[in-house]
């Protein structure tokens, strides 16, 4: 049985890859007197409604999605919410 | 020598590298993204610098799912020759045919200034006219060049001499300087900076033709 299904997928650079727009993010975050805030990353989200068979499929689907276009994963990591 | 030029909405640099690459001497036919096979008789493909699909999700991400791109793998998978310039670097690193990623320039700005490069490898068509540590002068004009690869990765570019141009200083915090890289079987190049805007002397300098030259005239040899 077919339904339409959300799914949102949460895309961040990998630990370790420095983000220069996070960082500067942060620098700003501490001009404007935020003083106590030690890290800022920053990244994507992408909501997306697909037809699918049920929530497992959806996932599977969500994530070949992932691999192929949506993250780069030389670089990025994603998470995946079916909701 | 037939070199084919791939154009992408938002390609902007296709013009000026098929120029360069005809007056080296190469025959140039324009391809478009669309095409699904790349003109008979291709020996080199040009992937031009611009902005493909207005760098919509990741620089060069659209771009490398496009009809074409999948031409162009298979095209290197064959041992064919490729170019891929600024833009051209970002879509040949997401289509695999090239190690790492471009992340963002650390300042964050976007940098359009002409730079000093060391050519850190003559071991390759696209260098062979350089002297090794040779330093050239080119243009470089990015927002996202920051060339990122991790320890092993670079590690393997290190040991196996890909890296074909480093920074003489960086200008976007790429990783060991680099701004440009070779496949492992090194007739795959991609470079940020803009060699064919460094071709006549009406550019300023003419760096950047030694290597369209060297190239075709490898080309030539076989």
């Amino acid at each position: 049985m077919t339904a339409r299904i959300k799914a949102r997928v949460h895309v961040m650079l990998k630990d370790g890859v420095l983000d220069p727009q996070g960082e500067a993010v942060r620098h700003a975050l501490g001009t404007l007197g935020f003083s106590g805030v030690q890290s800022v990353r920053q990244g994507k989200v992408i909501e997306l409604e697909l037809d699918a068979d049920g929530p497992d499929q959806a996932r599977d689907e969500v994530k070949a999605m992932c691999e192929k276009l949506l993250a780069n994963t030389v670089i990025e990591k994603y998470d995946i919410e079916i909701l | 020598m037939k070199a084919a030029i791939i154009t992408f909405p938002g390609s902007n640099c296709d013009r000026d590298l098929a120029v360069a690459f005809e007056k080296a001497g190469a025959q140039v036919v324009r391809v478009w993204h669309k095409d699904t096979e790349l003109p008979q008789g291709t020996d080199v493909v040009g992937v031009p610098g611009g902005f493909s699909f207005g760098d919509y999700l990741r620089c060069g991400a659209i771009a490398a799912q496009s009809p074409i791109a999948r031409a162009v793998r298979d095209f290197a998978h064959k041992g064919g020759y490729v170019l891929g310039i600024c833009n051209g670097f970002q879509i040949l690193t997401e289509t695999g045919l090239l190690p790492g990623a471009l992340l963002r320039n650390v300042g964050l700005t976007y940098v359009c200034k002409t730079v000093e490069l060391r050519v850190e490898t003559t071991d390759s068509a696209f260098t062979s006219g350089y002297g090794r540590g040779q330093v050239i002068r080119i243009p470089i004009a990015h927002h996202d060049g920051n060339y990122n690869i991790d320890e092993d990765g670079l590690k393997l570019l290190r040991d196996q001499d890909r890296i074909a141009f480093t920074y003489v200083d960086n200008p976007n915090g790429s990783v060991a300087d680099i701004a440009g890289v070779l496949s492992e079987n090194r007739r795959v190049l991609g470079m940020m900076p803009h060699p064919e805007r460094m071709c006549e002397p009406v550019h300023g300098g003419t760096d950047g033709s030694v290597l369209f030259r060297s190239l075709i005239g490898m080309m030539a040899l076989g």
